[in-house]
């Protein structure tokens, strides 16, 4: 057994790191340390794509011949452990990390050919179109309707929680094209564009004052019967494939070490009176370090397995699950860490963008939003109860 | 980057395996709890025959130059079997410090005796007064014309009563009465002045508590050349604390599997317990401590041999880390077996003591999360 990367892998760790220092500009890094919600703006995350594109690296995940770099899991690894130490924006993940996924695994000649260089490039912006006000955690009840009328579809109904829906200029959809006995059943995975007449968006400010998600209506919006990925009424085997990638995807420690750093930085800081001299602070940090660890090591192992050729196994939702919490944690400890100043709420939004000098020190602002926007991380991608029946089935064979 | 077995390790871990489940079965658990030793010489001998006790020795001094990696197989092994018999205390820790501390000629005296099963060590540190604080040394060594006076009291001291050589921590004096450096010294357990009080320790095993009122020793019990062995003493504990992370691990492991069989089989209001949500999500819990307990396990075992301040801290952070999630399996196995849990019927019991020994030896886990803290320069913890 060996920690260590090889020669090989040093160097690539190397190039990764020249490649960001040279692209990531001053401006993204700041405006990405300043933003506290779960994504970046397409402003900041959009350039990083391209910068990421422009050296191959646009879809990490991707086979080699729709654009992927053939890069080891290991090499994986390191380039996400590298991003994240470097603190770069997020990039649109519906596109490269979900529904290119998708297109790759199920769609026709003409939907690769077409939508994936756009999502390498940064030209499309998509969104998710899966909960409905009435479809959370249960989500094959979705109730939002697709009928046929010649090589169209006509589609009626809600879509809710719908991330960066007033940016995005594509979304993928559940919508349900028949009536089974199974719930299951009868739903179809469609591409609609955004600009389609019929389709209106609402904001919903989440609770720490951010806009990022939203609620979508579909008013007889007519999508062409092409835009279909794959079989009608197979979209929940499609559906399900992606939620299994979203929440097997990318490498959290390395993220959740730069972020324990920030809040470790504040405290060592006289910006918060320096706060490491409590010890319950000392001992919190010291806890959720070791939180990290396992995790890593939990991270490492699958790697491991991956490099040689095995099966995982069902660690996924294990993951998943301790990820959200130590996140949450880790946003808990910045509020305890920044105290009083901690009362300041700044409404105006980009904090990289204001007009105004702000009440607090700039770099106390995100604090307060990321512990109050992260209350959703235990929700998304499947609510941590629903992530512990998973484990109870598929890990635990109960 | 390579986290799976050798083919060598992978043979290690299936014949411990299967020796484990051969034959420490319950019955074998309910008789050694009446041995005096509290454990069994025969079993010993067959340690040795399949190469466990040499291990870790190195191969000039008769052993297999084995790491941390296959000390912790083994002692997943143990763990799952409750295993009773002294390896900790004799080769990781021992025979460690022996290796670590002893001139040549100790290495040459005492290794290979270890390896071929004819010695036994016992570690003989912790003092009442010192909580867990590995530097607070109160038992003194006074030079004497042909040796040295050892005084003081012991506790906590790992198969004492059945060890070959009891290996004593004391601070020297020089002539003013000063205290000196942290030195170890072998005593066996008969010496005049010794008073030994001999327990069964909770969990298995036996431990024993020590008296040491002018124990007359020879100039050459003194482990070593005189050199301070704190450093010494830090880095094995380090390596036992992996080491019992991993029994620890093979211990949880057991308690999951025994529960989780359990709560398919047991039935009330007409169906199985693991038929009921919050049966289901607190069994998900545990799975997710074992496996959050395995890895730091593995982590401090490949960190074993990093300079002290990362070995510290990994082998810090996995016995707080592992002490926690040990708490919460046992709690939940003994909770989930209902009254039956709380009963000496079922195995159930004896594997939550050892947990329950497992967290306090070395140091809690809250002593443990404060070193951490200390390690990582955050020194108000």
């Amino acid at each position: 057994m060996d920690l260590t990367f090889s020669a090989e892998e040093r160097a690539f760790e190397q190039e990764v790191r020249d490649y960001i220092a040279e692209s990531l500009t001053p401006e993204m890094k700041r405006a990405t340390a300043l933003t506290p919600s779960v994504f970046s703006d397409p402003d900041i995350g959009t350039a990083w794509q391209r910068a990421l594109h422009k050296k191959g690296w646009g879809a990490p995940g991707w086979p080699v011949e729709h654009g992927g770099p053939d890069w080891t899991p290991a090499q994986r690894w390191i380039f996400e452990a590298e991003c994240a130490r470097a603190g770069v924006p997020n990039v649109n993940v519906m596109g490269v990390k979900m529904v290119g996924p998708v297109i790759i695994g199920f769609g026709s000649p003409e939907q690769k050919n077409y939508y994936l260089p756009r999502i390498l490039s940064g030209e499309d912006y998509w969104c998710q179109g899966y909960s409905e006000p009435g479809s959370g955690s249960d989500l094959s009840s979705l109730k939002t309707r697709a009928v046929r009328d010649g090589d169209d579809y006509v589609i009626n109904g809600t879509k809710i929680w719908t991330t960066h829906a007033h940016h995005a200029n594509r979304m993928f959809a559940l919508v349900r094209t028949s009536d089974e006995a199974r719930q299951q059943d009868g739903i179809s995975f469609i591409l609609i564009d955004m600009k389609t007449s019929g389709i209106t968006t609402r904001p919903i400010l989440t609770i720490g004052g951010d806009h990022e998600v939203n609620q979508v209506f579909f008013d007889d919006v007519r999508v062409p019967v092409a835009n279909r990925v794959g079989e009608e009424g197979k979209g929940w085997t499609y559906g399900k494939y992606l939620l299994e990638f979203e929440r097997g995807s990318g490498i959290a420690s390395a993220k959740l070490r730069e972020a324990l750093k920030t809040i470790a930085d504040l405290a060592e800081s006289e910006v918060t009176g320096r706060a490491i001299e409590d010890p319950d602070i000392a001992i919190r940090m010291s806890e959720l370090e070791v939180d990290i660890d396992a995790l890593e090591m939990t991270e490492l192992r699958v790697l491991s397995a991956l490099q040689t050729g095995q099966n995982p196994g069902a660690v996924s939702s294990l993951i998943k699950l301790r990820v959200s919490e130590i996140r949450q944690a880790v946003t808990r400890l910045g509020v305890d860490v920044i105290g009083q100043d901690g009362l300041a709420v700044e409404p105006a939004r980009p904090f990289y963008r204001l007009n105004h000098e702000p009440a607090i020190p700039e770099e106390l602002l995100p604090v307060v939003p990321e512990y109050l926007n992260g209350r959703a991380y235990t929700i998304f991608g499947g609510s941590s109860e629903i992530q512990r029946d998973i484990i109870a089935k598929m890990v635990l064979g109960l | 980057m390579d986290l799976t077995l050798s083919d060598e390790q992978r043979l290690l871990r299936e014949s411990a395996d299967r020796f484990v489940a051969e034959t420490f079965t319950s019955e074998h658990r309910k008789k050694a709890t009446n041995d005096p030793l509290g454990y069994s010489p025969a079993i010993w001998k067959q340690f040795a025959e399949l190469g466990w006790l040499a291990l870790p020795i190195a191969e000039a001094h008769g052993g297999l130059g084995g790491g941390a990696i296959e000390i912790g197989l083994l002692m997943e092994a143990f763990g799952r079997g409750l295993v009773s018999e002294p390896f900790l205390s004799t080769v990781v820790i021992g025979a460690a410090l022996v290796a670590e501390c002893g001139t040549e000629a100790q290495q040459q005296a005492i290794l290979p005796r270890v390896a071929e099963g004819a010695l036994t060590l016992a570690f003989a540190h912790s003092e009442r007064a010192a909580r867990f604080d590995l530097a607070h040394v109160d038992t003194t060594a006074a030079k004497t014309a042909d040796g040295w006076r050892l005084n003081g009291s012991k506790i906590a001291v790992l198969d004492g009563a059945a060890a070959s050589q009891i290996i004593v921590s004391a601070r020297t004096a020089n002539a003013n009465g000063a205290s000196g450096k942290l030195c170890l010294f072998l005593v066996p357990p008969g010496t005049p002045g010794l008073t030994l009080r001999d327990y069964a320790r909770l969990g298995g095993g036996h431990g024993c508590n020590l008296d040491l009122s002018d124990v007359q020793v020879p100039a050459d019990a003194l482990l070593g050349d005189g050199r301070d062995t704190l450093p010494a003493i830090e880095t094995v504990v380090d390596r036992a604390m992996a080491a019992l992370g991993a029994e620890a691990v093979g211990i949880m492991q057991t308690l999951l599997d025994t529960t989780l069989e359990y709560t398919k089989i047991r039935k009330q209001f007409g169906r199985p317990l693991s038929a009921n949500q919050v049966i289901r999500h607190r069994l998900a819990d545990v799975a997710m401590q074992v496996d959050e307990a395995r890895s730091m396990a593995l982590r401090a075992a490949l960190m074993a041999g990093a300079e002290p301040v990362a070995r510290g801290r990994a082998a810090s952070g996995a016995k707080a880390k592992i002490g926690r999630c040990a708490r919460f399996v046992a709690e939940q196995a003994v909770q989930l077996h209902g009254a039956m849990g709380v009963t000496e019927e079922l195995d159930i019991g004896a594997y939550f003591k050892r947990l329950l020994a497992f967290d306090t030896l070395f140091g809690s886990s809250a002593h443990h999360y404060r070193r951490h803290a200390a390690l990582s320069g955050r020194a108000h913890a």
